[in-house]
This record gives C-alpha cells, structure tokens and sequence, in this order.
C-alpha cells in the first residue's frame, strides 16, 4: 500500500471491502438483487417463464419507474422533502385525463395538455403551501392531497373509457419492447441530461447537500425545489395517464399503492434519502428488483402478506445497510 | 402606545396556544347550532364514537413527532393490533398478549435501530408499515374475526352523565399531559428532540430515549387498535390505514411543531376530535361525503395558515 500517493492517511489502511463500497454506485446494489432474482426464477421455472416476466416487468414495473423518478426529484432536493400527493395526483389526472379525452382519438393531445396543467398546477399548489406556510413538505403534501383526493372523487363518476388509439399505445411494442418502457427510458435519459449536463442538476444537487450553501452561492433555492416539486406532480400525471391507457380505464383508487412504493424504489435504488444525490439507474433496477421479487413470491406461491413483509424487510435492510452517517 | 405592543405580541402567543381549541370550537358551534340533539347523552357518544382509537393514535403519532422523527406505520400497525386481537388474542389469549408485547418490543427496537444507524425514520417507517400490513394479511386473510368479550365490554361502558368517548378523551388528554408534560422523565424524553447535543453531553443515552419514545408509540398504538377492535367487533388488515396521515394531521393541528421537540398532547387530543368531527360537519351542513377528506385538508392548511399568522405578529 506505500505505492499509494493519496494526501489522506487513512486511506493507506483502506481495505478491498471498503473501496468496493466507496465505488460510488450505490445504484449497483439494486442491479445485483435484480439481476439475482431474475436468475433464481430462471433456475426453478425455466427460460421460457422468466421471460415472460421480464416482458411484464417492463410494462408493470415502468410504472414504479415513473413515479420513483418523480419522487427521487424532490428527494434529491433537500432533507425532508417528499411528495406525499403522488396517488391523489394520480387519480385527479387520470379522471381528468378521461372526462377530457371523452374517449374520441381526435381529443388525445388535448387530453394531455390537460394531464399535464394538472401536474404542474399540483406541483405549484403544493410548493406554494411549503413556501407560504413554512411548514414540513410532508404535511403539505398531505393536506392538499386530501383537497386533491377530494376533488377527484367528486369528478370521478361516470368516466369515459380511454380512447382506442392511446389504449393501443398502452399495450403496444416495438421488437417485443412495450411503448410504455420506451417512453420511460426516453423520460430517464431527458432527466439524466437535466441532472447531469444542465445547470438545474448542479442547482438541485447543491441545494439538496446544503441549502444554506447554495444560497450563499447564489443558487435560488425556492425556483430550484419548486421546479422539483412541478416535475414530479407532471411524472405522476402522466403515470397516471399510462395506468389508465393500460387497464382499460381510470378508476380513483389505481394509485393509492405508489405513494409507498415511490419512495421505496428511491431508497432501494441508492438515492441518498437526506438529498443532493440522486440516480436514475437505480430507481431503474430497484423498481425491475421489486417487481421481479414480487413475481417470484406470487409465482412460489407467497400471499399477499408475505409479499408485503419481505418487501417491508427489504426496504428496512436496505435502509440499515446504507446507514446515515456513513455515507456524508 | 408601548403597553399596546407589550400586550399584542402576548395575546397573539396565548392565542396560537388556543388554536387548537378555538378550531375544535369553530367545528362544534355550528354542528350543535344545526343539530342541538348533539348535546345530549346519547347524541355525542354517537358523535365521538370513533375518537377514542384515533386519540390513541395520535398520541402514538405524537411520542415519535417529540423526536422529530415521523411515523408512517401507524396505521397498519393498529390495523395489526386489532388483526391480533380478532384472532389470537381471542382463541389463545397467552399468545396474542405475547404477540402483542413482541409488537411493543419491535417498535421500541426499532426506534434504537433508527438512533443507532442514524437513519431517516420515514424511510423505515415505511419499510415496518409494509411488514406490519403483511403480518396482519398472514393472520387475518379475509376480513372477519370477532372481539374478544371482555373488550366489547369495556368500550360499550356507560360512564354515568357524560358520554363515555368524552371520557375516556379527557383521561388520556390529563394522563399524557401529566407524564411528558409534568414528570421528571417525560422533560427528559423531551429533551431528545429539543436538543439531541445538549442531551447527549449531558450523559443521557440518545438511544434509550428514543427506544422509550418508539415504545410508547406501540404502548398506544397497541390501546388504539384494541379499542378500535372493541368498537367494530371485527377486524380487517386494512382497517386502521387512514390512521397514519389522519393522526399526523391530528399532532399537527394540536399545535405540535417538527423541530425541536414542541408537542402538546392536551393540543393533539383535541385536534384528533377536531377531525373526527369534521367528518360529520359535512353531514350536518349537507355538503357531499364526497369532500369529507378534503375538508380535513383545508382544516390542516387553515389552521396552519392562521399559525403562520401569528408567529409573524409574535416576532414584530
């Protein structure tokens, strides 16, 4: 170890076990559980059924990309921050996307223009009340997703079904890819060159480590958060266009499991949970991990329940693993 | 002029101390103006029937609030609870009171876990409401089960003059209040979340604290769901969820504060009842089942708003 010339002392004592975790790729972790677990379902019911799998992993579990990606974006933008509106979002743009698009194929691009001022519209009102009344995200974004909830609910009966055309789209695919996997790959890789080419990356990252820093810096930290805040309500709209493209219509509830879900596949993926660091490959292989686990326990024949506590276990572990103050 | 601004600033601090209960007023006073029967006996325990287990979860919710941490389990742990005393604690009494004990002992568990390895209590909250909603489908697959006699004996008590959820509210306000208001122990578990240093330089075990506080939030995350079992006489594995944004909103609204361990438990209390019965508000003013969450949400931002206001007078 003397050949080494780094200034820092303590790395002289550097094992090959801390280096391997110094690798920078948190995301990596996910990666190895995915691409284990696809193997064991490989292993015990063959090639053939496991890529059936991977096909409806990569329609299913998009959506668990597309929520994770919106959450990791206001994760990354500061301790405490989390958007807890991501299901009634949902529901409100799905029922809002149906009562628009009235089911014609002519009404489909009004249709979205209206999913999408939804999510920025929520984006907004849920930065406003953070801003305007100096209190926790977390409670902001639970008390206008009750509003919101409310406000889809009395919107929600008698919805039209989705229109054909986007029903197509929904269950297309292109050489035994999904559309729907496609346009989430598009999103990961417009998002990757925003969070790592543009000048809103570096802003949302240094906000995210330290706000007061930032600040000093001459980062505006509120256009910075809020814009984080707008992205993720627009990603949860357009999900929730997409979820109700694919069963065959909007229903209020087609949501409520991606509150949780959203921030599991953020903390699995490797995203640091206090802010600045996120990565969008590891919402990827944490949402592929998480669908093929659950897969595989339904396929072994798990309930519910059971499914429910490894995937609780998992997230913990995960969580413990990675510890708070190890990594800085 | 100067005794002016003497006082204003003091009315506004006294005021934002009354909030909650000025809140719960401004939900009452119109129900009992529309609806006098509201008064009587039978009128309010019919009212309140349902906020002895939101109480007690809220004061679970509010014991982990002290630590600045946040608790998104709740719910199904309560569900859990009362998962636990539909089954076990009916056909083998030993065994659910031990499952039970287990449960106490895990939040507490977890609670050191989160101190130890200085993790974001959100994040594992969320991790431990996914376990506790599987453990509750694996004992009770369907809905059904029944109450334990004893338990439907206790919560369908007739306290003599006073509705008995009343009560039972006013009791667990003074009991709360009194232990981490007024004992030596409940300032020093408080101390934890006001300034974790100070308490650490001190020689007070930051870790045992917040396992006592992660305990407590079991202890009555565990009275919820029995009382919430008493009530319905059966259980499901998802009876209880809304319970975890609906006893934040509760603490919240009672004038508990995220930073610095600032909660009131006599505030939470009545900011439980204040949502409880802004459900039936909307019954009463005819408005649509429909709002009846949002109408919780508007509570939460207006009470919140009002808040902001007077802090802003307190400081000037």
């Amino acid at each position: 170890m003397k050949s080494q010339t780094s200034s820092e002392p303590i790395a002289g004592n550097e094992t090959a076990w801390t280096r391997l975790r110094s690798l920078q790729a948190p995301w990596a972790w996910s990666f190895v559980g995915m691409v284990l677990v696809w193997f064991g379902i490989v292993v015990i019911f063959g090639f053939g059924i496991a890529s059936n799998v991977a096909q409806t992993a990569l329609t299913y579990g998009v959506f668990m990309v597309l929520v994770g990606l919106g959450q990791m974006l206001v994760i990354t933008s500061g301790v405490g921050n989390i958007d807890l509106s991501v299901p009634s979002t949902i529901a409100l743009a799905g029922v809002v996307g149906m009562h628009v698009m009235g089911s014609a194929n002519g009404q489909i691009a009004l249709g979205v223009a209206a999913v999408l001022g939804v999510g920025i519209a929520i984006g907004v009102a849920n930065y406003t009340l953070i801003r305007l009344l100096r209190i926790p995200p977390i409670i902001a974004t639970l008390s206008s997703s009750f509003i919101i909830q409310s406000i889809a609910i009395t919107q929600g009966r008698q919805l039209p079904p989705p229109p054909p055309a986007l029903g197509a789209f929904a269950t297309g695919r292109l050489l035994h890819v999904p559309y729907i996997a496609l346009l989430a790959l598009g999103l990961s890789a417009a998002l990757a060159v925003l969070l790592h080419r543009a000048v809103y990356g570096r802003r949302l990252s240094a906000i995210g480590q330290n706000a007061r820093a930032a600040w000093l810096a001459g980062v505006d930290v509120h256009r910075t958060r809020c814009f984080a805040y707008v992205l993720s309500s627009i990603i949860a709209a357009i999900t929730a266009l997409l979820l109700a493209a694919t069963s065959g219509g909007a229903s209020l509830d087609m949501g409520v499991e991606y509150m949780l879900i959203s921030i599991a596949v953020v903390v699995i993926g490797g995203t640091l949970v206090t802010g600045g660091k996120p990565t969008i490959i590891g919402v990827w292989g944490a949402s592929m991990f998480l669908f093929l686990t659950n897969a595989a326990l339904n396929a072994v024949g798990a309930d519910a329940g059971v499914r429910a506590i490894v995937y609780g276990v998992l997230i913990i572990a995960v969580t413990v693993a990675a510890g708070g103050k190890a990594m800085r | 002029m100067t005794p002016a601004r003497n006082t204003l600033p003091a009315m506004q601090a006294r005021l934002r101390a009354l909030l909650p209960a000025i809140s719960l007023v401004a939900v009452l006073v119109p129900i009992l103006v529309m609806q006098p029967a509201v008064m009587s006996y039978f009128g309010s325990s019919l009212l309140l029937n349902l906020a002895v287990p939101i109480v007690l979860a809220t004061l679970a919710q509010l014991a982990i609030i002290t630590v600045n941490d946040l608790d998104l389990s709740i719910g199904s742990f309560v569900s859990l609870v009362a998962c636990i005393g539909a089954t076990l604690l009916v056909k083998t009494p030993w065994l659910g009171a031990l499952a039970l004990a287990g449960c106490v002992l895990a939040y507490a568990a977890v609670g050191a876990l989160i101190e130890l390895r200085q993790i974001p209590s959100i994040v594992v909250t969320l991790g431990l409401s996914f376990v506790w909603s599987g453990l509750a489908i694996v004992l009770l697959p369907s809905p059904g089960g029944t109450s334990p006699g004893w338990l439907g004996t206790a919560m369908s008590y007739q306290t003599p003059f006073i509705a008995a959820p009343i009560v039972w509210s006013v009791i667990i306000a003074i009991v709360g209040h009194l232990l981490l208001m007024r004992s030596s122990a409940g300032v020093r578990i408080r101390g934890a979340g006001g300034n974790p240093r100070a308490m650490r330089r001190f020689g007070w075990s930051l870790v045992r604290s917040k396992a006592t506080l992660y305990g407590i939030a079991g202890v009555f995350g565990v009275l919820s769901g029995l009382s919430l079992l008493g009530l319905t006489t059966s259980a499901d594995a998802n009876l209880a969820l809304r319970y975890t944004l609906l006893s934040i909103a509760a603490v919240i609204l009672g004038g508990g504060e995220f930073i610095g361990g600032r909660v009131s438990v006599i505030g939470a209390v009545l900011g439980a009842i204040t949502l409880t019965l802004a459900a039936s508000f909307l019954a009463f003013l005819n408005i649509s089942a429909d709002w009846q969450v949002g109408m919780q949400g508007a509570i939460l931002i207006v009470v919140l708003s009002l808040r902001v206001l007077l802090q802003r007078g307190e400081r000037q």
